[in-house]
């Protein structure tokens, strides 16, 4: 085991290494920072101090080297736009987005797993066939237009939901919160629904998958034969089985959803990482997309690694190699 | 399945003649089961009308949204016709420039459409090829292949995507190279799969027993048995392209304003959403979402039927 996680953690070591060539290399070709920081009529002296300034005038390799040599003590580089450290301004954001993560998962979870169980339980009834459906319009519909349709729905036409925005914060253990408010609370569930939409569909088909399989195994037939009452088949049972691989995906589907945030808080102007990272691009903020890129990496490895170490704890079957 | 029958008794394919082989088809579980499968039937219908309308829409489309000539700007905001200020000319209304937004999904969709179908095709070659080396060989080729392809799969799709095209800039070309680095794993991940097991069969072993050349072993009885899978996946993966696609374009770092895919035109609709002008955005994303799910409906039968170990 020990052995194993050493081995894990050189890998993740290597990957993460990989990914900041890769992104420091692609980055320096997003947009022109130098156009979009100084006014139109800025003189050639005026450009000659701002590439100096931002370091732009070194060879790539040397700024490759400054870069990763400033990352490891911790510095991401200070934002073009703000000038202020890019980091911080990330994590500033992180709140925002893990509140409507968070929110959006539990949406799915809810709602899916359920669903999942019925459909994978009884297949052959016509409301499964319904469920698995509707699971596939889910898949299908694109997330930016059902997000837009939410809002002409619930804000324009029927006033009951702000379009845009996130409620009033209050500080709860270090972080601005604005799940404990009720304009927090109103603010927070459009896009907490769009983010969940396309999740519950995926969540709901890999349940009623293992399901499936799991309700054919001898050990359901048996528990069934001992008079062990349904409900507690299904969910005491199979249910737990089935959790197996709805866990994994579901771990890896975490990283998804924080990068889908981007195009729902895009939408609903929501203040969190992701519009952070558009907005940074429109504005060729690079250090921005480059601290953003590499914390959404090392978020997840971390995540694979976390995956793969529960998938073991439930099932003790699997062997770490 | 059969075709791994097929390659298994090589000799007995030449006696078929084309016509029994047309029968054996009609007669197949597969088409059995097909004809039986509503959704997939809709699936295919959805498909087969997008595909017509992509082919040939611009020879009944109301109007050329790129033809400026054809665009005449006192004619923008109009509502679909069945409302009140509706004008009979733009049955689903018009846009802020006065473009007929059914003449506009009519040419939108064949970007879209375009756009993930080519990828697919490409990912789909490169994805194969690069499967089935990291398979049969193994080794070297097949550690480097997988460590990238596991590096790429541990990040959104969508991400890479939306990172790359931010650095390329917007453009038809560059959409097709960036959708396409990130969509040629899943072939190649699944390929590769199939592949080592395959090699474990007796039938393939036996093909290295009489000496067939490595080449030939590949082509003619590895990747016929990967086919199924390769087709299946295919078939899921252009929605998917079609969706990415339409996200990027959504957030602008799709395609150019000169060739609008429906994703653009969602997004050309946002802007004007909240002064009640419903119906420039609401009929592309309709569209989209139809066309993804006729594409999913026939994707998930197939899947089902070809081959249920992909679920």
């Amino acid at each position: 085991m020990i052995k194993y996680i050493i081995k894990r953690l050189l890998q993740m070591l290597v990957v993460l290494f990989v990914v900041s060539l890769v992104v420091f290399i692609f980055t320096n070709y997003i947009g022109d920072p130098i156009s979009m920081l100084l006014p139109e009529d800025a003189s050639q002296e005026e450009i000659q101090q701002a590439i100096r300034r931002l370091g732009l005038d070194k060879p790539i390799h040397v700024q490759y080297g400054i870069f990763v040599k400033d990352i490891l003590s911790g510095n991401f580089g200070k934002s073009y736009v703000f000038s202020r450290p890019a980091l911080e301004l990330i994590i500033e954001r992180i709140p925002a987005t893990l509140e409507i993560v968070i929110t959006a998962m539990i949406i799915a979870i809810v709602l899916a797993i359920p669903l999942g169980v019925y459909a994978g339980a009884y297949p052959k009834r016509r409301s499964s066939k319904v469920i698995m459906a509707g699971s596939i319009l889910g898949i299908s519909l694109p997330s930016f237009w059902v997000g837009m349709m939410m809002i002409y729905i619930f804000s324009v036409i029927l006033g009951w939901m702000p379009a845009s925005g996130r409620g009033e914060a209050i500080e709860v253990f270090g972080m601005r919160l604005s799940i404990f408010s009720m304009s927090g609370w109103r603010h927070i569930m459009l896009p907490a629904l769009t983010l969940a939409l396309g999740n519950i569909a995926m969540l709901l088909r890999l349940t009623r998958a293992g399901m499936q399989e799991n309700m054919r195994q001898d050990y359901v037939k048996f528990a069934r034969a001992k008079g062990v009452s349904p409900k507690k088949v299904l969910f005491g049972h199979a249910l737990k089985n089935a959790l197996i691989p709805v866990v994994t995906v579901f771990g890896v589907r975490i990283g998804q959803l924080i990068a889908f945030t981007t195009i729902t808080e895009t939408i609903y102007a929501w203040p969190g990482m992701g519009k952070l990272l558009i907005d940074s691009i429109y504005m060729a903020d690079r250090p921005i997309i480059v601290a953003y890129l590499m914390l959404v990496a090392v978020i997840f490895v971390v995540i694979n690694f976390a995956v793969d170490i529960i998938y073991t704890l439930i099932d003790p079957r699997i062997e770490l190699r | 399945m059969t075709t791994s029958a097929k390659s298994q008794q090589p000799k007995e394919k030449e006696d078929i003649s084309i016509k029994e082989r047309l029968n054996r088809i009609r007669s197949s579980e597969f088409i059995y089961n097909y004809k039986r499968n509503i959704p997939a039937i809709i699936g295919s219908i959805i498909i087969a009308l997008a595909l017509f309308v992509a082919i040939f829409g611009p020879l009944f489309a109301p109007q050329n949204p790129y033809d400026l000539t054809e665009i005449d700007l006192a004619d923008a905001y109009k509502p679909p016709f069945w409302q009140e200020e509706g004008d009979s000319r733009f049955i689903l209304g018009t846009d802020d420039q006065g473009r007929d937004i059914l003449s506009g999904i009519i040419y939108g969709s064949r970007v879209s459409l375009f756009i993930g179908l080519t990828v697919m095709l490409m990912s789909c070659l490169i994805g194969t090829s690069l499967g089935l080396l990291s398979g049969y060989y193994g080794g070297k080729i097949d550690s480097l292949i997988m460590r990238i392809a596991d590096i790429q799969l541990s990040f959104p799709s969508m991400l890479i995507a939306l990172f790359i095209m931010s650095a390329f800039g917007r453009g038809v070309d560059k959409l097709l190279i960036a959708l396409t680095l990130v969509g040629w794993v899943i072939f190649a991940r699944t390929v590769r799969g199939e592949t080592l097991s395959l090699k474990k069969k007796e039938f393939i072993e036996a093909t290295k027993v009489i000496g067939l050349p490595n080449y030939k072993i590949i082509f003619k009885h590895v990747l016929p048995n990967v086919f199924t899978s390769v087709i299946v996946i295919s078939t899921i993966k252009v929605g998917d392209f079609i969706l990415t696609e339409a996200t990027l374009s959504f957030l602008g770092v799709g395609v150019p304003i000169t060739e609008p895919s429906l994703g653009l035109l969602v997004k050309n609709g946002f802007d004007v959403l909240f002064s009640g002008l419903w119906w420039v955005s609401v009929f592309p994303g309709l569209y989209i979402m139809m066309l993804v799910f006729g594409i999913n409906l026939l994707g998930d039968f197939l899947r089902d039927e070809l081959n249920p170990k992909l679920k």
